[in-house]
């Protein structure tokens, strides 16, 4: 059976140019239209061939699936196209610079990929024995040792499966620590009006009020404020660093000092560790608690979104209580498991599982050979070329676009601007859709909400001097279009797949899942 | 009838003991484009100041608090399915819900319509 | 370093260009006292391609491979045959090293897939809608639990005694700290599901009953009178479902009128993987839409009027709402949906049809051989590719004594139940289109020569 029985199409209505009629198919050369496999496949076209199935009577009760599901099918050679075609829709660091900031748009290095995909690693289950997965426990020690090292923790949750579960699984421990101590009471999480929306989200899903901290002109946490408002109340402070300005909190390790002094914890997001890797250890500063997120500094791929994965931090404070599972290393080189069984004799204080089996282990084999790759030298030469580059930014456009925080000194890893330069009428929106058009990703627009019309971007140490220079160049052209009041940037991108989407609609009449459109009345005889 | 206006934006106006409420044209042109709306359901009570409707954009989601304490007399239906109204037509057709007042000299504390043109005016 | 395409030159240039005399220059607001100073303790300093290949290639070896050895592990994640284009197109940089498709203009790729994920997996469940995925099955299930708890206002979930216990673990947890109150119990070692009991408990105060189909010990039921008497409560139902290859020969939860049905999508496409990454499912009724975690693709138009893809509905999310988001959850598992996606195009309704007959006989031929095993019974009535044997002896130390012999057995309750003395002679074994009939032989005569 056709999926799509009544033959319908996407409509094109590809306009032609001055030069140019438009094209029957809506293409224009590689530019490629592409159906949807609803529109495309059938219920009946398989691209795989399964082995007959032995003789046996049906134990399904009275459950057999009878009602059509309506999965379409193609065949090999259609899939690949379909999914290829589907692909050169995107852009993607393997295509040209993916300034975003705060994401840290690395390359994905093509060997990382490779060990992810030994066998040993990729076809291991989960709930095999242990002494028939020693490797893999392996893998995620060796990880664990290496990530301890780099931020001068004591401890590491491996098993967040993401930036945002990692934070959960922080604040959750700084919950545990504060029921332990028998002081529930701290209901406070101050956080910066900097951080992003995770922060917040995170600390009001554990049961805390959250209370912003001001910032100070110079784009930093006001330490003065921050500290008056300590007290009994406070649970824990959430710090960004480096912040989401791109700018080293100087004063994290007064700040923890007075924080452990009021009996508070200082959870760290790590989202920007690639700043410092190597160079500083978070640890040092006085921090209980920092996700890293290994898609960001260690280069697992982003995936168009996820998967990711958190690995926790922790300070000697908060380590008894972090989640479970996690592997022991003993004495003769065995690893074993500390789960639920083992919890109540190795690890009693635990606040317990956050999600099935051990976390993302196919991020962990890539962030293990990326942390191996650089070692020690080569992971403090990232964070040094990740804030040159971002530095290098920064200086060469600082005269056409304003820089909020340019003057106060150099920045980290991001170079942050403003729309204040812009001519009336013309927005950060404007300039991101325009360097669309000169084949680059946008920076990071509208955050942090703290700088009005925020552009932040993050070059990331994997970009050559030349990659750099034309960017500059291409940023700085469409600046200069947006300072002159150039019209066309108004409707940008021009010579993308598609134009400005229309997301008032999207949102108004939510169509989420493909429908079989209504057969065209036929016109009468 | 008479109109009063809150400082978070809202409007209501007052027949006898019952009110309507809705949010201000000032309120919609800086929300942008309104996608969907969450009005109240008949019977909830409220005080002043509670959080008694969800109005979104593409982009944002802000509440919408109850300008008097009350009980919530009809939510406006026309907004589930066309949620544009709160554009088109705000301080109209575009109303969130109707609450009987539980104690009018609370609308003391609101601005009349001069008061609340001056106050956006400052904005 | 290969990786990092600065030269010193280069390095030199740009601190020119920047007005820096060093890189340390750029370093100055790091107070002293916090400068690593020397190398990480211990690491060793940069390393060739072939020397960390080395490295992990004797890691990896230290693993018994799956694909190696007779082979019977489920319970949440299982082996199935991947076709070699899905790796293959997974691996294109375009999709590999995209992100989250926050400009759609040069996202489209990942947001049209994206659509017909979503599309593929509300069928697949009988859901009017599914989001863009989740995490994975566990954090699904856990989400359906606090979307149930923002739908009913109620704060009881009654979990079925079937659910994966890594699930409930899960769940237990999360409650803690939301207030949820858990009904919860280990099964039975009995043919069927505790549906009557599930109903039986359903009261005024509940919000959801969360069932796993099938279930941890490989059974299913008709989950239609569960459904009802939800609703005559105005509970919601919550199914789960770790093998969705199961659904292309069992009725699907959204058919038997489950509100929210989520799910582990690891089956296809995705591999074992030691555990993760994998990716969560979820889809629910139409109504409850606006309260769904995660993120959502819904089709719009372009200015020139043509067919696109956005993300939509993102107010419900942490970086507008904040502490008001219906999730903090910010990440997706898009690699491994489309990973998942790709391999459903390939099957297609027929081809998992088929895979699904393949593995429901594969099990039921398995099934009956093992339970000749003298001392072996099976406990279920009805299953899919999982069932579970009562070996009439502690199970654990068999599994243990058969990896030895090089053969996986599956999952003893014990590892799963540790401490429950009326489980531990249970054994889940999974049985898909990858495992042989000398597989099956193999394995029958290795639990004889150990129980003899």
């Amino acid at each position: 059976m056709s999926i799509n029985q009544s033959g319908w199409r996407p409509e094109m209505t590809v306009k032609g140019t001055d030069e140019a009629a438009p094209t029957f198919t809506g293409n224009k050369a590689l530019m490629l239209e592409e159906a949807l496999i609803f529109e495309i496949g059938s219920t009946e076209t398989t691209g795989v061939e399964v082995a007959e199935p032995v003789t046996a009577t049906s134990r399904l009760g009275n459950l057999a699936r009878t009602a059509p599901i309506g999965l379409p099918g193609l065949s090999e050679p259609e899939t690949v196209r379909h999914y290829t075609r589907l692909s050169r829709q995107n852009y993607a660091i393997d295509l040209g610079l993916f300034p975003l900031g705060s994401c840290t748009m690395k390359h994905n290095p093509r060997l990382n990929e490779k060990m992810a995909r030994l066998p040993g690693f990729a076809d291991v289950h989960p709930l095999q024995p242990v002494d028939t997965v020693q490797g893999a426990l392996g893998v995620i020690n060796e990880l664990a040792v290496w990530l301890i090292e780099l931020t001068g923790m004591h401890g590491v949750a491996m098993s967040p499966k993401a930036g945002a579960h990692g934070e959960l699984c922080g604040i959750l421990c700084i919950k545990a620590a504060l029921e332990k101590r028998g002081e529930g009471y701290r209901k406070i999480v101050l956080v910066p009006e900097s951080a992003h929306g995770t922060n917040p989200a995170t600390a009001a899903f554990a049961g805390f009020q959250v209370e912003d901290i001001p910032a100070t002109a110079d784009g930093r946490v006001d330490t003065a404020a921050l500290k008056a408002r300590l007290g009994p109340d406070i649970a824990a402070v959430m710090i960004t660093n480096p912040n989401t300005c791109g700018l080293f909190e100087r004063d994290l390790k007064e700040i923890s000092d007075a924080v452990h002094a009021a009996g508070g914890y200082v959870y760290c997001d790590g989202a920007n560790f690639n700043a410092i890797v190597g160079r500083v250890r978070p640890g040092d500063l006085g921090v209980d608690a920092m996700h890293i997120n290994l898609h960001k500094t260690f280069s697992t791929p982003h995936g168009g979104g996820g998967p990711g994965s958190g690995p926790v931090v922790l300070s000697e404070a908060l380590a008894p209580f972090g989640p479970l599972p996690f592997t022991e290393r003993h004495g003769d080189g065995h690893i074993t498991l500390v789960e639920e069984e083992t919890v109540e004799d190795r690890h009693p204080d635990s606040f317990g599982r956050m999600t099935a089996f051990h976390g993302q282990m196919g991020m962990f084999t890539r962030a293990l050979t990326y942390i191996l790759s650089h070692g020690a030298d080569g992971l403090r030469q990232v964070a040094e070329d990740a804030v040159l580059n971002a530095n290098y930014v920064l200086r060469s456009l600082e005269d056409v676009l304003d820089a909020p925080f340019g003057k106060a000194g150099p920045c980290m890893h991001e170079a942050l601007f403003s729309d204040a330069n812009l001519a009336d009428g013309f927005s950060t929106l404007d300039v991101a859709k325009g360097l669309i058009d000169e084949g680059f990703h946008p920076m990071t627009v509208y955050f942090p909400l703290v700088v009005h019309g925020a552009m932040l971007v993050e070059p990331t140490e994997t970009e050559s001097k030349a990659a750099l220079d034309q960017f500059i160049g291409a940023l700085r052209s469409v600046a200069e279009r947006a300072k002159a009041g150039d019209a066309s940037l108004k409707s940008a991108p021009h010579f993308a797949p598609r134009a400005r989407l229309d997301e008032t609609l999207a949102a108004r009449k939510p169509k989420l899942v493909w429908k079989e459109p209504a057969p065209v009345a036929q016109a009468a005889e | 009838m008479s109109r009063y206006f809150t400082q978070d934006h809202e409007w209501i106006d007052v027949d006898g003991e019952t009110g309507t409420v809705g949010i201000s044209d000032y309120a919609q042109s800086q929300l942008g484009d309104i996608v969907f709306v969450e009005v109240p359901e008949e019977g909830k009570s409220l005080s002043q100041g509670d959080d008694a409707a969800v109005v979104e954009s593409v982009k944002a989601a802000s509440d919408v608090y109850a300008p008097v304490s009350g009980t919530v007399i009809e939510g406006n239906a026309a907004l589930a399915d066309d949620s544009s109204l709160v554009n088109s037509d705000p301080e109209g057709e575009g109303w969130f819900f109707k609450i009987t007042l539980s104690d009018a000299s609370e609308l003391d504390q609101l601005m009349d319509e001069q008061a609340y043109a001056a106050f956006v005016e400052k904005l | 370093m290969r990786y990092l395409p600065l030269t010193d030159h280069d390095r030199r240039d740009m601190l020119s260009v920047i007005g820096a005399a060093s890189i340390d220059d750029l370093f100055v607001d790091v107070p002293e006292a916090a400068r690593l100073d020397g190398p990480v303790h211990g690491l060793p300093n940069h390393a060739s391609e072939l020397s960390v290949e080395r490295h992990m290639t004797a890691l990896a070896r230290q693993n018994t491979v799956a694909g190696e050895v007779p082979f019977f592990l489920g319970a949440g994640a299982y082996r199935h045959h991947v076709p070699a284009s899905v790796d293959h197109l997974i691996q294109r940089g375009e999709f590999l090293t995209a992100y989250t498709p926050y400009q759609p203009e040069i996202a489209q790729g990942t947001l049209q897939m994206l659509f017909e994920f979503q599309t593929q997996v509300a069928r697949l469940l009988g859901t009017d809608v599914a989001n863009a995925s989740m995490y994975d099955g566990s954090t699904a299930c856990w989400e359906a639990i606090g979307m149930a708890r923002r739908i009913t206002k109620r704060g009881k979930a009654i979990l079925s005694a079937g659910l994966h216990p890594h699930y409930v673990s899960v769940a237990k947890t999360m409650a803690k700290y939301t207030g949820d109150v858990l009904d919860t119990t280990s099964p039975w070692l009995v043919p069927d599901m505790d549906v009557d009991r599930l109903i039986e408990k359903i009261d005024g105060d509940t919000s959801c009953v969360v069932v796993q189909y099938p279930d941890i010990l490989g059974r299913i039921a008709d989950l239609k009178p569960l459904a009802d008497a939800c609703h005559a409560n105005k509970a919601l139902l919550i199914a789960v479902v770790t093998e969705p290859v199961a659904l292309g020969a069992i009725r699907s939860p959204g058919e038997m009128d489950a509100d929210i049905v989520v799910g582990e999508g690891q089956s296809l496409g995705v591999g074992l993987q030691f555990g993760g990454p994998y990716v969560g499912l979820f889809g629910c009724k139409e109504k409850y839409v606006r309260q769904m975690p995660g993120r959502l693709c819904g089709e719009t138009v372009d200015a020139d009027g043509r067919r696109g893809f956005v993300l939509t509905l993102s107010t419900r999310e942490q970086h507008i709402r904040r502490e008001k988001a219906t999730s903090n959850i910010c990440t997706n598992s898009g690699l491994c949906a489309l990973a998942f996606s790709i391999h459903m195009t390939l099957l297609g309704e027929a081809g998992l049809r088929q895979l699904a007959a393949t593995n429901h006989a594969n099990a039921v031929a398995a099934a009956e051989r093992l339970a000749k095993v003298p001392g072996v019974s099976l406990v279920n009535d009805a299953f899919f590719n999982e069932f579970t044997l009562d070996l009439g002896q502690e199970a654990r130390p068999i599994v243990r004594a058969l990896a030895d012999k090089g053969v996986l057995a599956g999952v003893s309750l014990g590892r799963l139940y540790p401490g429950e003395a009326e489980l531990a002679n249970g054994l889940v074994v999974a049985v898909t289109e990858t495992v042989t009939q000398e597989d099956v032989e193999a394995l029958a005569t290795a639990i004889e020569e150990v129980l003899a």
